[in-house]
């Protein structure tokens, strides 16, 4: 039951995933592009505008579809997380409603409906507002799944049984919170100047509509290059909150068993795939590290330790960082006790909650102090046992590298695809354009790769520490879920194929004034 | 401001707020009537093209309707999200399905080489407006009849099973088709989405056999309407309903409860009789009146609906009433007070809604200047975008 939900919910939000950052940053893109026509006056960009617009169209339509699942997901799947969290989380989705979409679905009517109607201002007016917009709609979002990594701003009620919110702000401006939506929103403006230069090769190899392909590419390749810096950057930030905040998913980040201080990066390895936590095993068939990085990195200082698995499940060292339970400031506890913890914190909760039904004020009040004392490990009281805190290493270690990887391929790409277009050879460099075409599919699994990294390595937890995914669920059978799986897997794999057929098929047409077809 | 509301005020507040959400929800699914006319309507290519692009430039706005009253009704009672979306799962899971083929129709329908063909998105269009009418109707059709299920906070210190809502039926919601006031409601619905549709057609198309069909099509879907509604007018205003004793929060069933809702609450009882008139007049106006004024009949019969399901929904959740009752459990009933959020955060959402007025006048603002010219033929010719 559990598992298919969880599966459900990693295929609509993959499948959402697959339209959303186009949507983010070809909406830019486009609002770029019809500036400059306004500004020039040139009907050629206006054509450009047209072409560009007809494709995002196409993807928004279908990355609306996808969205609505995952909202109402929350309570159909996730029903007693809805509860537990819904006093924090459902604001944000309520503020992106009333903010974000409702701006982003009017002016796209206008930008769609207008350009006979309305006033050029108006109409350009239009298409930057639909751009905020899209944007707007992934930061309340990824606010929400950024206070599930790392949840602040809130204090536990017993009497309600759930977290309740005490500070908005602290919740918006959380480090988390910022590096996440900056790193995320530049991605997909990293995704769409991708999209762009790979279509407009297309064009140069069959070299048709080359004055529109050079020019969307040109400005594609400038908005790439800024963005792709900002993602590298951005990057880096989220990997410091990680090891802050999340230490065993930093741990699973770098398939980093035993922890050491002076850390090292490992540039590019291959795991052994039989590694268990703490069989003394050496966890890589082979690896090229970078001395000390990842202390650097993670921690801004050469020296400093690193926490692997291990260590984690272990306890017993002193944490480099200061935001963990005042208790474990000199040495960290082990999961195990932490498990113990956990349990004492929820039965001192069913104490609390009869206590008080009874009317049995005095036990009540030790019950909530005793609540109190446990709480930071609440979620642990779940666990069956501690290897449970363990995420998939594999799967979030190679994520992650594929992740890197490319996004240092992308600026490189970025930076040669405007050397020669600025040297204006660029249609005769057919390896380049062949390369920058099937660069495409690329950005889309680095991005895919990123939210493997980060949902799958903060397993087993929905809310860090304080409630585990096992716990977080609805009272269904494990068929309907499995029914709702395979209507959702083949539904939206049926409009993929249909989106990408219409897709090329809009392309081979190429721009032309005005019409669509 | 809203600092200084007390909690009851602000759970009324968002009450009303949610109210009104789901009132012109009810409005804006025009859009779902009007997609189970295309082929009723229009007999022709032409004659189809324009009544999908006129609906067309309209389903967003009922889309986003939906996802913002989804988001809302979270933010302020997460309760009833994680009690009714968890429990009945089956019937919301349909809506979601009518809702994701809806997306993706209007923009791949005449593209070339769409794999699946205009049929079949024309078919989604179809199974869209007609399920996800119905569905909603008997969905909030339990609002005042009721459904099975348990809520118990405790639960969550049950390691093996720590599921606070649960529902008792084994169909998750599919049983709600067995009563058949729920179904009544679905069904007065979907014949008054068609009916607001056909107004919406008359008065955004230009084009005379469309016309012609539309007014016939009004009587056949009207009568209809209008049965389906009084009866559940009648059934609601007789039977029990589910009363919350003041202070203690105890849940009991009073007679003719919704009827002393609406005598006691003066204010929602006019809304609830002018809306009725003016959907009514709406319907009528066109009807008696073939060509003057004919296409005004939206504006009356939309406000009229908002106004309606506005006071329907004050009477499901004001003067002491469970908005969401548990018939296998009574005190499980949810009620505005013990399923809201907290006050900190239903002040900080308050704060948020101010900008609804801000949202609604930027988006008249953008309908108007979109729809000065009527839709016809010609434009579907003209070059711009279209379905
Ligand atoms: C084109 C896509 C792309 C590229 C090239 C990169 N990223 Fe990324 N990354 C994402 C797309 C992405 C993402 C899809 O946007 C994620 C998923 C969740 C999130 O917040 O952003 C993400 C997450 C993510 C996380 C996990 C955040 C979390 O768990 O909350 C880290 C540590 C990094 N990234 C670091 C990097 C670094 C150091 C990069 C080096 C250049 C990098 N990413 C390139
Ligand atoms: C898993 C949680 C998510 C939920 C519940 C969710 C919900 C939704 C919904 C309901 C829509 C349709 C809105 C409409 O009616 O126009 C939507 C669209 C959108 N979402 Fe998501 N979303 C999620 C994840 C994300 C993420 C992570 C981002 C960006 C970082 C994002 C960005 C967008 C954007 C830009 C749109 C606009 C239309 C488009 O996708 O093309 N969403 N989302
Ligand atoms: C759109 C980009 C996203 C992608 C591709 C994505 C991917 C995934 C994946 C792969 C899983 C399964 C993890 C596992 O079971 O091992 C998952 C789970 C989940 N994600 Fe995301 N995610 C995205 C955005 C979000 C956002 C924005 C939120 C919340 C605001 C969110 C909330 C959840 C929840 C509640 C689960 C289920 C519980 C769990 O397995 O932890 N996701 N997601």
């Amino acid at each position: 039951m559990v598992d298919w939900s969880r599966a459900q919910f990693a295929l609509t939000a993959i499948y959402h995933w697959l339209f959303v950052p186009l949507t983010l940053g070809l909406s830019f893109i486009v609002a770029i592009m019809e500036t400059i026509y306004v500004r020039t006056g040139n009907p050629e960009w206006k054509k450009i505008t047209k072409f560009w617009m007809i494709l995002f169209g196409i993807n928004f339509a279908i990355g609306v579809a996808t969205g609505i699942i995952l909202e109402f997901q929350f309570g159909t799947n996730w029903s007693n997380y809805s509860w537990f969290v819904g006093d924090i989380f459902g604001a944000p989705l309520a503020i992106e409603g009333i903010m974000a979409f409702f701006l982003e679905s009017t002016f796209i009517a206008v930008m769609f409906f207008g350009w006979n109607k309305v006033s050029k201002g108006f109409h350009l007016t239009a298409s930057w507002l639909t751009a905020i917009g899209a944007n707007l709609s992934a930061l309340w979002i990824l606010v929400a799944n950024a206070w599930m990594q790392h949840p602040v701003g809130m204090e536990f009620n017993p009497d309600t049984a759930r977290m309740e919110m005490v500070n908005f702000w602290e919740i918006i401006f959380s480090p988390v919170a910022v590096n996440k939506f900056l790193h995320t929103i530049s991605n997909g403006y990293v995704i769409a100047s991708i999209f762009v230069i790979g279509i407009s090769c297309w064009f140069l190899l069959q070299k048709r509509h080359v004055l529109t392909a050079k020019r969307s590419m040109l400005v594609a390749a400038i908005f790439g290059i800024f963005t792709s810096i900002f993602l590298a950057f951005t990057g880096d930030g989220s990997a410091y909150t990680i090891a802050q905040d999340q230490p065993m998913k930093l741990a699973a980040m770098e398939g980093l068993y035993e922890g050491k201080a002076g850390a090292g990066l490992v540039a590019f390895g291959i795991l052994n795939p039989s590694k268990k936590p703490g069989d003394g095993e050496d966890p890589y068939l082979m690896k090229i590290e970078v001395p000390r990085l990842l202390s650097i990195l993670g921690y801004r200082n050469a020296n400093a330790f690193v926490p692997g698995v291990d260590n984690i499940l272990n306890g017993g060292y002193k944490p480099w960082f200061k935001t963990i339970p005042e208790e474990e400031k000199e040495m960290t506890y082990s999961v195990a006790q932490k498990i113990e913890k956990g349990k004492l914190a929820i039965s001192a909760l069913r104490d609390y909650k009869t206590a008080s039904k009874a009317g049995d004020s005095i036990l009540a009040t030790i019950s909530k102090q005793k609540l109190e004392a446990n709480f930071a490990y609440f979620g642990y009281g779940y666990l069956n046992k501690p290897e449970s805190v363990v995420p998939n290493i594999q799967l979030t270690f190679y994520s992650f590298h594929l992740m890197v990887m490319l996004g240092v391929y992308f600026i490189l790409l970025f930076i040669v695809v405007l050397y020669f277009l600025n040297r204006g050879t660029i249609e005769k460099q057919r390896w380049l354009l062949w390369i920058a075409l099937w660069t495409i599919p690329l950005a889309y699994m680095a991005s895919q790769a990123g939210w493997v990294v980060a949902e799958v390595g903060r397993q087993p937890w929905v809310i860090q520490d304080l409630l585990p995914t096992i716990a977080a669920v609805s009272m269904i059978d494990s068929s309907a879920v499995k029914t709702t799986f395979w209507i959702f897997a083949a539904l939206f794999t049926a409009l993929l194929i249909a989106e990408v057929m219409i897709m090329v098929r809009q392309i081979k047409i190429g721009p032309k004034d005005g019409g669509q077809k | 401001m809203f600092e200084t509301m007390s909690l009851l005020t602000l759970q009324h507040y968002w009450w009303i707020i949610i109210s009104l959400l789901a009132s012109l929800l009810v409005f804006l699914m025009f859009v779902q009537g009007g997609q189970t006319l295309i082929y009723t309507l229009g007999k022709t290519e032409p004659e189809r093209k324009i009544i999908v692009n006129t609906l067309g430039r309209k389903w967003e706005f009922t889309f986003t309707t939906l996802v913002t009253f989804g988001g809302a009704f979270f933010a302020s009672f997460p309760l009833f999200y994680s009690t009714s979306f968890g429990g009945a799962y089956w019937v919301w899971m349909i809506i979601l399905f009518a809702f994701v083929i809806q997306a993706v129709a209007y923009e791949f329908r005449t593209k070339p080489n769409n794999f699946l063909g205009q049929r079949t998105f024309e078919l989604f269009l179809f199974i869209n407006g007609a399920l996800g009418t119905i569905l909603i109707g008997t969905a909030v059709s339990t609002f005042f009849t009721g459904s099975d299920f348990l809520v118990n906070t405790l639960n969550l210190t049950n390691i093996a099973n720590p599921i606070i809502s649960q529902w008792k039926g084994p169909a998750h919601g599919l049983e709600a088709v067995l009563n058949w006031r729920n179904v009544d409601l679905g069904l007065t619905i979907f014949f008054l989405a068609r009916v607001l549709g056909i107004l919406y057609i008359l008065n955004s198309t230009d084009n005379e056999a469309i016309s012609k069909r539309s007014h016939k099509q009004l009587w056949i879907n009207a009568i209809p309407f209008l049965i389906f509604f009084l009866a559940y007018v009648f059934a609601l205003m007789l039977n029990k309903g589910f009363a919350v004793e003041p202070g203690t929060g105890r849940v009991f069933m009073e007679p003719y409860k919704y009827w002393h809702n609406l005598i006691e609450m003066p204010v929602v009882a006019t809304l609830f009789v002018v809306g009725v008139l003016l959907v009514l007049f709406g319907i009528f106006r066109p009807l008696t009146s073939f060509k003057k004024c004919s296409s005004k009949g939206i504006w009356f019969a939309g406000s009229g609906t908002v106004l309606t399901v506005f006071a329907l929904f004050l009477l499901a959740g004001f003067n002491n009433t469970a908005f969401y009752p548990s018939t296998y459990d009574l005190q499980s009933s949810l009620t505005i007070m013990n399923s809201s959020s907290s006050q900190y955060t239903l002040t900080v959402m308050s704060y948020v809604s101010l900008m609804v007025p801000f949202v609604l006048a930027y988006i008249v603002y953008a309908w108007w200047s979109l729809n000065r010219r009527k839709i016809t033929e010609e434009e579907m010719e003209e070059g711009g975008h279209s379905y």
